[in-house]
């Protein structure tokens, strides 16, 4: 595989990045864990003239929760560093399970968190994470910082809400109110493959009650699906096979598969359906051990 | 005082694979390692769809980028007659396409420049214009008279069929029908799968004026066949050729027939007089070199109400792509297709085939397999499947009737090959203990109660390994023997060489040990060299099971020459006659005093020192072996699955592998055949395949797409044996490369059927993806896996 030429840069500082970026006018792309751009390049799918290379820039591999409960993932927060982290699974249920299924243990060692979300490929795991968690992303261009709802960060396949000079530095995702719920399950046919489809649902749960619902879908659209409307038929209501039941039919009302090799619109559809009543029936049946 | 044969690496050695040393060190030498002094590179420009007729093609704006040296079209072939070339089956594939596209990747134009970035940059720059024609994507529209010849370069080829062929006994098997108190149908397509292996296929072309002489670095399973046909077809004298194939990351029969990328790489080296590499990329070895199977079986059996099999028919309708390049023995048209049922007893059998071409990429290579027994095999173990629940009986119970019994050997099949040996009810029993069959059923119910579907499938097989014997076997006229040679030098070391080619078997390691078994030489002073045709002898080649059937014999046989003369100068050294030294691993000694006696080493010394009169100095000799028949082993495989209903996804709970391959050399190498085939043989059943969209592109042209299992979800593998010695092999042993692959797949899918065939289905096609067999649960009907995949 060979990738037509490219010039190469690994700035130390943000702002050295932010100006190879303004300076060569759409023509450069930010590399970071490079597991998405480096096929791109070697396919010849991406001929970028620049890769503007941040591994280098020190203070973005962090992951905290702040004083107003943000939880806060800077740019070089690796996948594996999620997979291993032994508090995401009570804070963030829902970013916890997808860590195992995104891509291979290999690729996991590289790959970012932002990076993935910026990629914004609409079979990506993380994104319908963030959109289900109502995340926002903090993008800083030669003009300073801004955040982007992640549900107007992707637009489309492959492609975001970025400028051409601007570096996304940090995902955030809100505050839980009440206690966390949530999941994600993801039919692939096997390690490191794309979702066929996939489901996640986060949940912040008010003792029995949803507080709010948030839901989307990888594989199963030309983009990540938001299916935060279509959950929201849960808000203020208990689980039970009812509620479960509605919801699970809005949300794969939502999904806007095609048919293709790895099954028929109806089958995925199915899947979604399948997979929203089995996250939902979990939370539900663990409400009730809990209690 | 004899010497320990495990100790020196022997006959059931475990011995670690002597290759690993370099490999697990990155230490191998690939094609693509090979550097030489003003090496020029080469990349082949693709089609980009599957049909189309060449309206033009300009490669004016490729010439111009810097550093390129020459582009190659397929006029340019032809002005020196090398446009097309000949195939291992009697046809012809075009090298760089003239008149027409057939496939999707096929070769247009090859740039050859400075290095491989500025060669990609100028295909890049090659503007080929299409006049589109439609794809043909299975060999029913391939029958359809509406649609175009694909072969229209041919004379003679009215229509897209490539063959009719038939084998067995017609009328016989129809009064066995007539006989027959139930008829049980089949009707299944095997995939269209491709061999993959990590390294992708290259060569490097060396042609030296000066000389004259073509020396070719190449990722090939048989270096001598590709002599042989350079010979013929660059007109090169054979003495001038030497092609060399050094360490191969995998070949899988994908590294058996000549590529395009090959012809023209030599004929670049040839024009530019400088070395021409080129390196396949992925996707190039995904979507146009030799792919396995494909094949559409449809099938009948006459059985008796008590179980017993009166005769079997057999239909197969293959699709072979755009030129018929099967790499396969001559006088079979669908490969060794007749060895279906040899395990069985069936009185009466007939085989009918039909052979066409459509738009995808050529191939039918015998993909881990000995010419498409893994087709013979999955259709005859899912035949037995539905035979068994038609007739109501049980699976193991309906085998175990019709098995061939022990004492039936050598036995004749219904389509006339020989096996010989055999404990077929021995491995059965194996399996069925280790699995817990006579549970199965309860805990089936006992799981349909909680909701979850249980299943279990069984497969079992004999298969023709070691091709062949030369009377029926034959690759284009050239015979299907294979060769050794041994130096044992002055201080007792030895070179050993054969005609086979290793990929990833072992034969540096198990070779030497067959040399330690017959001559006591510790296996670890012997070194194995084979893939460079100016120092090894004649041979076919590794495939088909066939190296230690065939070269492995050589080998044993080359050193028992190497004993017969060793033991005239023990006769020498020891100053008796020959017909009173007996041997001993490792060493003579004088009748009737053990005491006396000389080494193997005190020997090779003695053959360049102290030579006794009248004989030859030196202790070195070659053997080339014709084996009396084909080695038969025997595999029994039990799978249990546990389907997820709602989604369709199924797990393998247990897997047991029971097989026979006679002796083992190296029981470790052995396992590893086994578990690398199970494993193969798991990505069949569960995600390997290539398939096509309407308009002919390939699905399956990347690993995305492409799905090889990982170590992540293949699942465990409980290995059993059960040894019965072939009887015409030096050694006793009969292959085991393939079985695993070939016996595998129906186990894996007779099991997810047993789960959910409850629903009225009787067959979904490979690969079993979790859409298939949900798709099968809630329609009871059968899935077909025929493409085109419609998108949309
Ligand atoms: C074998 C394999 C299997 C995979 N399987 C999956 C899977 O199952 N699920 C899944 O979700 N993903 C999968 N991926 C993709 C993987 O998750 C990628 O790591 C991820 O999508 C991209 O993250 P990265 O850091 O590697 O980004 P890169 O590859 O470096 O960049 C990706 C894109 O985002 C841009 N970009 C990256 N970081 C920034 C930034 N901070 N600011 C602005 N732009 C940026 C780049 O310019 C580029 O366009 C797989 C990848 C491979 C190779």
């Amino acid at each position: 595989m060979y990738p037509s030429r490219f010039a190469y840069e690994a700035p130390k500082t943000l702002a050295e990045a932010i100006a190879l970026l303004d300076a060569n006018g759409g023509e450069a792309k930010v590399l970071s864990g490079g597991q998405s751009l480096i096929p791109m390049v070697k396919l010849r799918f991406a001929s970028p003239e620049l890769l503007v290379d941040i591994n280098n820039i020190p203070g973005l591999d962090y992951m905290r929760i702040d004083e107003q409960g943000n939880l806060r993932i800077g740019a070089l927060v690796r996948h594996e560093d999620l997979e291993h982290s032994t508090t995401l699974p009570a804070t963030h249920p829902t970013l916890a399970a997808a860590s195992h299924l995104v891509a291979d243990p290999i690729v996991r060692t590289r790959g970012t968190f932002v990076g993935s979300l910026c990629h914004a490929d609409p079979q990506g795991d993380w994104a319908a994470t963030m959109i289900a968690l109502g995340g926002r992303i903090v993008a800083q261009g030669p003009k300073g910082k801004r955040e982007i709802d992640m549900r107007e960060f992707v637009l489309g396949p492959f492609t975001n809400a970025l400028a051409f000079n601007e570096i996304a530095v940090e995902a955030i995702v809100p505050p839980v109110k009440g206690k966390a719920a949530g999941s994600y399950l993801k039919l692939e046919r096997r390690v490191g493959d794309f979702a066929t489809a996939s489901v996640a649902v986060a949940l912040d749960m008010n003792g029995a009650t949803v507080g709010r619902a948030g839901c989307a879908l990888a594989g199963v659209g030309g983009r990540t699906i938001d299916a935060n409307d279509a959950i929201s038929v849960l808000v203020g209501k208990t689980l039970n096979a009812e509620s479960i039941e509605a919801a699970a039919e809005a949300v794969a009302a939502a999904a806007d598969p095609r048919t293709d090799h790895r099954g028929s619109a109806d089958y995925k559809r199915h899947i979604v359906k399948t997979f929203v009543t089995r996250i939902l029936n979990n939370i539900a049946n663990s409400e009730q051990k809990a209690a | 005082m004899s010497l320990d044969e495990i100790k020196i690496g022997g006959m059931g050695a475990s011995r670690r694979r002597v290759e690993d040393n370099r490999f697990i060190r990155g230490k191998g030498k690939y094609v693509d390692d090979v550097v030489l002094p003003g090496m020029l590179h080469m990349e082949i420009l693709r089609s980009t769809v599957a049909h189309a007729n060449i309206k033009s093609i300009d490669t004016s704006a490729a010439w111009e980028v810097p550093g390129v040296r020459l582009v190659l079209t397929g006029e340019m072939m032809a002005a020196r007659n090398l446009a097309w070339m000949p195939t291992l089956s009697y046809d012809t594939q075009a090298v760089l396409a003239t008149d027409k596209i057939r496939f999707q990747g096929q070769e247009i134009a090859a740039v050859i420049a400075d290095d491989p970035y500025i060669a990609k940059d100028a295909c890049a720059k090659i503007v080929v214009e299409y006049e589109q024609l439609p794809a043909i994507t299975n060999p029913f529209m391939a029958q359809d008279p509406a649609m175009p010849i694909i072969r229209d370069d041919k004379e003679n080829q009215p229509t897209n069929k490539i063959f009719d062929w038939e084998i067995g006994d017609k009328e016989r098997t129809d009064q066995a029908f007539a006989e027959a108190d139930v008829i049980s149908t089949i009707d299944l397509h095997y995939p269209r799968s491709h061999p993959s292996p990590m390294e992708n296929c290259g060569s490097i072309a060396d042609y030296d004026r000066a000389t004259g002489k073509l020396t070719v670095y190449m990722t090939s399973q048989a270096p001598h066949i590709v002599r042989a046909a350079v010979a013929m077809v660059a007109e090169i004298p054979e003495h001038q050729i030497r092609i060399i194939s050094p360490d191969l990351g995998g070949g899988f029969g994908n590294k058996v027939p000549i590529y395009p990328g090959y012809v023209i790489s030599i004929l670049a080296s040839i024009l530019t007089e400088r070395p021409v590499k080129w390196i396949e990329d992925k996707t190039g070895n995904l979507i146009s070199t030799g792919f396995g199977r494909d094949v559409y079986l449809n099938g009948q059996m006459a059985l008796r109400k008590d179980g017993k099999i009166l005769g079997m028919r057999m239909h197969t309708i293959s699709d072979h792509g755009a030129f018929y390049a099967d790499a396969q023995p001559t006088k079979f048209k669908i490969g060794l297709m007749h060895s279906t049922f040899a395990c069985y007893d069936v009185p009466a059998a007939h085989l009918t085939s039909e052979g066409y071409y459509t738009t995808k990429a050529p191939g039918g290579v015998a993909y881990r397999c000995s010419f498409r027994v893994t087709e013979a095999m999955f259709f005859q173990e899912r035949m037995m499947h539905a035979a068994a629940n038609d007739l109501g009986m049980d699976q193991a119970a309906f085998r175990r009737v019709n098995l061939v019994k022990d004492d039936m050997f050598p036995y004749r099949t219904a389509f006339g090959f020989l096996t010989d040996s055999g404990q077929y009810d021995k491995c059965m029993q194996v399996g069925m203990e280790a699995i817990g069959y006579d549970n199965f059923k309860a805990e089936q119910e006992e799981a349909r109660k909680r909701g979850k579907l249980l299943g279990i499938g069984i497969s079992t097989m004999t298969e023709p390994l070691g091709a062949g014997n030369s009377r029926e076997y034959d690759i284009i006229g050239i015979k299907m023997f294979d060769s050794a040679e041994l130096r044992v030098h002055m201080t007792g070391k030895a070179i050993l060489r054969t005609g086979a080619k290793t990929q990833g078997q072992g034969h540096e390691t198990t070779w030497a040990q067959i040399v330690a078994h017959e001559l006591g030489i510790p296996a670890d002073d012997i070194v194995v060299e084979e893939g460079d045709t100016d120092t090894a002898p004649f041979g076919m080649g590794t495939y088909a099971s066939r190296s230690t059937p065939v070269a492995g014999a050589a080998v044993a046989m080359v050193a028992r020459k190497i004993r017969a003369k060793a033991r005239k100068i023990a006769a020498h050294l020891l100053e008796v006659s020959e017909e009173d030294i007996e041997w001993e691993l490792g060493r003579f000694y004088v009748r009737g005093n053990q005491e006396r006696g000389v080494t193997i080493q005190d020997c090779a010394l003695a053959a360049y020192s102290n030579i006794p009169d009248g004989l030859e100095p030196g202790l070195e000799n070659n053997a080339y072996y014709d084996p009396p028949n084909l080695t038969w082993p025997f595999a029994a495989y039990f799978c249990k699955v546990e389907v997820d209903a709602e989604t369709g996804v199924w797990d393998v709970l247990q897997f047991v592998a029971v097989d026979d391959c006679g002796v083992r050399i190296n029981p470790m190498i052995v396992e590893g055949q086994v578990m690398g085939g199970l494993t193969e043989a798991y990505a069949m059943a569960n995600m390997q395949y290539i398939t096509f969209d309407e308009e002919g592109n390939c699905i399956g042209a990347n690993y995305m797409d492409y799905l090889l299992p990982t170590a992540w979800e293949t699942p465990g593998f409980e290995l059993h044996e059960v040894v019965t010695p072939c009887p015409h092999h030096p050694i006793g042993a009969k292959g085991i490369g393939e079985c695993a692959t070939v016996a595998g797949p129906a186990a894996f899918v007779n099991a997810v059927m047993n789960a959910i065939e409850h629903t009225g289905v009787r067959n979904v096609d490979m690969p079993l993806m979790p859409n298939r067999v949900y798709e099968a649960l809630q329609t009871g009907k059968d899935v077909s896996g025929m493409p085109p995949v419609k998108v949309g």
